[in-house]
């Protein structure tokens, strides 16, 4: 290789390794400083539910909860309706319709996730509140559906990260359709398949990126922040409930960060951080490869 | 599609050859024409086919033949913008008459595609495939009889019958390509077209299939598309050759290899263009 | 055989629902953000600070200045790296390095804002001693970089191989013909990468919470913490006063308008970019 091209190359190879600079350095940091939370508390502190910071109690059991309840809850509900606008937009949809309900779609992403929380504290927490206050009183002896109707809670935090998930899904289980081989379906028609069975033919050829796709808007789902503690009710406690007001990962950390007084609080908070970080990391590593199986880069 | 020969437009309409007029036709296409969108591709195309024969459609790149396959199982129905005017009756109906039932008449008209599209399934499931969505089987045993029929009708039984649940996709592409004409058998179809099927395939491959072509037109009517004049002189009993969207000649395959009627069809044969 | 046509048309039909479905919520946020939003903006919005806790009036004009000065901040920092390691994905696409970098790049993506604003916090905040403009533009720049990268690299590979073939035969080192001939061709699409990415962080909050914070005065001061038209609006959103209501709804109003035009704007200039070059 000639001198010129190798100091092009180690030139912005420079610039490209700050990336993976960033990443480890952003491992590093955090393992780093909740070192002191991690030594102090070991994995009691992922196994208690009591998060009282003042009195010295820092049990995060109800954050990691909080934040797998309400993503699973999500998942649930934006699922079915990514998957169908997926199949929708690329199987079933008019030529002329197609440009359009992209750009729909990829606006509902784009909608900073502030705006989703004003929206959900001043729309849909009231609106929950309301469907809260009018479920019968059987029903309301369920755990799943006790206590008083706050609005804010579990409910509502699942149906905001829904609405927030469901463009990501969507758009990676359409790139992925779309490397489905016609001759899969043609080959199902030919053997007398209605549409909806040639396209199940379809999405079972493309089941592996599907799949990962569904876990991508997991992981979105699990970091998300603003919207969700904007409407969740940031309370740290384990429950079943959909009208429990509960906590995430993120939202505590995004609430209590600056009232940390001590260097163990700020610590505990970090060390939350750390395993926000290696889960979302471990999910996005998993949907990716799933993807790519399908679809390489 | 230019051309440095001068082609001559073809003056006659091309003779009919029924041997017996009195038998009722399997395929009977009246003027034909298709477009995608504006663009005609197909121009005025009639031909009557007879059950129990192997009909083979010939011609250059482009002229039309495997979009006029598609036609008779009404698969270009999948593609936006294409038009159909004409009609093309089978056993006496109309296919694209109003009220025809697409699902049931593609199960009566079955296809076997260029290069072979085996599901990412075993290949038990893949010859089940049509039988399950059409519901043709009532028992787990009857099911596996109907595979284990459609795998022998395709000369594929001896080489799989011990993998039967092992992934399609492992197969080789002959292999492939025989265990779709399988999964195409299983559902009892009375019509089989099929489009280019051995032109992915090495020679012996291709030989096996011309002899399962043989074989299995005693019980099917058979259109084959193929771009090999031999193979369509080995093959089939009657031939269709296409030019530029039209139906140039259609003889018994004795006649139009050694004596065509048209010179456009003779220039074809003897490789004056192609 | 009726039923399986009655199946085919239900999953016709709820495919078709989930498309309504979604765009419901869609309607609905953008019809409050509007209505709500419309009422508050006015030029006292644009043009006046914060008035003290509990009075009312004044406006977002310390936020405005706050966001642009930190997105500013985030591009500076993030464009140049972003670009170059867009460069060297897509030139040295096989390479073990490129596989780890790309790997990487995606892996910063999908990491959550709040966990950046952690990492900022502890490289900017920590050493400094306070909040600044720089540690809410670092968080905000690190974000950029995966985003930029992986488009840049997008287009880049979409650029056709023969130009690249036909500056290296006129002698063109490999530096030369990448800068002077393969990223002009990409760099239309290479600036509407840059503005939906500049779009999309000026609507984020977490990253901002504990780096830049808030400041309730005018302020551009790199050093000190500075006001964001998303931190304010959340501010605002979980205060008690109705008249900071209102105005978050403007700040809202403020964000969607920034998000729409720039996402048009990238979109009719891909389309122009595809018309003219037909790439």
């Amino acid at each position: 290789m000639r001198s010129t091209d190798l100091r092009f190359r180690i030139g912005i190879g420079i610039f490209a390794a700050a990336l993976l600079l960033i990443v480890v350095a952003i491992g590093i940091t955090l393992a780093n400083d909740s070192s002191l939370s991690l030594q102090r508390f070991g994995f009691r502190f992922w196994r208690t539910s009591n998060w009282d910071p003042v009195a010295g109690e820092f049990g995060a059991l109800p954050f990691i909860w909080g934040t797998f309840y309400s993503s699973v809850l999500a998942l649930a509900i934006a699922t079915p309706v990514a998957l169908g606008i997926a199949v929708f937009i690329s199987e079933l949809c008019p030529q002329a319709l197609r440009a359009p309900l992209m750009f729909l779609t990829e606006l509902l992403a784009a909608i900073p996730s502030i705006v989703y929380g004003l929206w959900g504290i001043f729309v849909l927490v009231p609106a929950v509140r309301a469907i809260e206050a009018l479920m019968p009183e059987g029903l309301r002896a369920l755990p799943l559906f006790s206590g008083p109707p706050f609005g804010v809670g579990m409910l509502a935090a699942a149906l905001i990260l829904a609405v927030m998930v469901v463009p990501f899904t969507s758009a990676v289980a359409r790139e992925v359709l779309k490397t489905v081989p016609m001759t899969q379906r043609e080959a199902a028609f030919a053997l007398g398949a209605t549409r909806f069975e040639a396209i199940r033919a379809a999405m079972f050829y493309a089941r592996t990126g599907i799949i990962g796709a569904v876990m991508l808007g997991f992981g979105r789902a699990l970091g998300e922040t603003m919207a969700v503690t904007m409407v969740i009710g940031n309370n740290p406690q384990v429950s079943l409930s959909l009208f429990a007001p509960q906590y995430t990962m993120a939202a505590v950390i995004a609430n209590e960060f600056t009232e940390a007084a001590n260097a163990l609080y700020l610590s505990a908070l970090i060390e939350i951080g750390l395993v926000l970080f290696v889960i979302t990391l471990l999910v996005n590593v998993l949907s990716r490869g799933l993807i790519w199986s399908m679809a390489p880069p | 599609m230019e051309s440095s020969v001068a082609i001559p437009r073809p003056t006659l309409k091309p003779r009919d050859p029924q041997p017996n007029p009195n038998q009722q036709l399997k395929i009977d296409v009246e003027h034909l024409s298709f477009f995608y969108g504006e663009k005609r591709a197909l121009e005025d195309i009639s031909i009557k086919i007879q059950p129990s024969v192997v009909t083979a459609f010939i011609g250059p790149s482009g002229c039309g033949k495997s979009t006029f396959l598609r036609t008779l199982n009404r698969m270009n129905d999948i593609i936006p913008g294409a038009r159909v005017d004409g009609r093309v009756c089978i056993d006496g109906e109309d296919i694209y008459g109003p009220g025809v039932d697409v699902v049931a008449m593609r199960r009566k008209v079955g296809m076997v595609f260029q290069k072979s599209n085996p599901f990412p399934k075993s290949i038990f499931e893949n010859v089940a495939y049509g039988l399950r969505i059409n519901k043709m089987t009532s028992s787990k045993s009857e099911l596996a009889g109907r595979v284990e029929e459609s795998l022998k009708q395709a000369a594929l039984w001896d080489e799989v019958k011990d993998r039967l649940h092992e992934s399609a996709l492992a197969m080789s592409g002959g292999q492939q390509q025989r265990l779709c004409i399988a999964r195409a058998l299983a559902v009892k179809p009375e019509i089989l077209l099929m489009d280019e099927p051995a032109s992915a395939l090495d020679p012996i491959a291709t030989q096996r299939i011309e002899e399962l072509i043989y074989q299995l037109k005693t019980n099917f009517t058979i259109v084959i598309v193929t771009h090999n004049m031999q193979q369509a002189a080995r093959v089939s009993d009657y031939t269709a050759f296409f030019w530029l969207g039209r139906l140039v000649e259609y003889e018994r395959t004795d006649k139009m290899f050694t004596a065509p009627s048209e010179k456009l069809t003779e220039d074809y044969l003897t490789g004056r263009f192609g | 055989m009726m039923i399986r046509k009655i199946i085919s048309a239900v999953f016709v039909g709820a495919c078709g629902l989930a498309v309504v479905v979604a765009l419901i919520p869609l309607a609905f946020v953008l019809f409050f953000v509007l209505s709500q939003g419309i009422q508050s903006l006015n030029l006292d919005f644009f043009l006046h600070n914060p008035r003290p806790v509990g009075e009312t009036g004044g406006g977002m004009a310390n936020a405005i200045v706050g966001t642009l000065i930190l997105t500013t901040l985030a591009a500076a920092m993030a464009v140049p790296i972003g670009i170059l390691s867009g460069v060297y994905l897509s030139e040295y696409r096989g390479s073990r390095f490129a596989s780890a970098v790309r790997f990487a790049a995606d892996t910063l993506n999908g990491v959550p804002s709040i966990v950046i604003g952690v990492f900022a916090y502890a490289v900017v905040v920590l050493p400094l001693g306070h909040f600044s403009t720089l540690a809410g533009g670092f968080a905000l720049g690190v974000m950029m970089i995966p985003i930029i990268a992986r488009t840049t690299e997008e287009l880049l590979l979409l650029v056709p191989n023969t130009l690249r073939e036909g500056a290296l035969a006129l002698g063109a080192t490999r530096g030369r013909a990448v800068f002077s001939v393969i990223v002009p061709a990409a760099l239309p699409g290479i600036i509407t990468g840059v503005v939906l990415a500049l779009a999309r962080i000026a609507g984020e909050t977490a990253p901002l919470l504990f780096t830049s914070f808030n400041n309730a005065f005018f302020s551009t001061s790199l050093t000190q913490p500075i006001a964001s038209i998303t931190v304010q609006v959340f501010t605002y959103a979980i205060s008690p006063y109705e008249d900071w209501h209102r105005q978050a709804w403007a700040g809202a109003l403020v964000l969607v308008a920034i998000v729409l035009t720039c996402s048009m704007a990238a979109r009719i200039a891909a389309a122009r970019i595809v018309r003219i070059r037909g790439l």
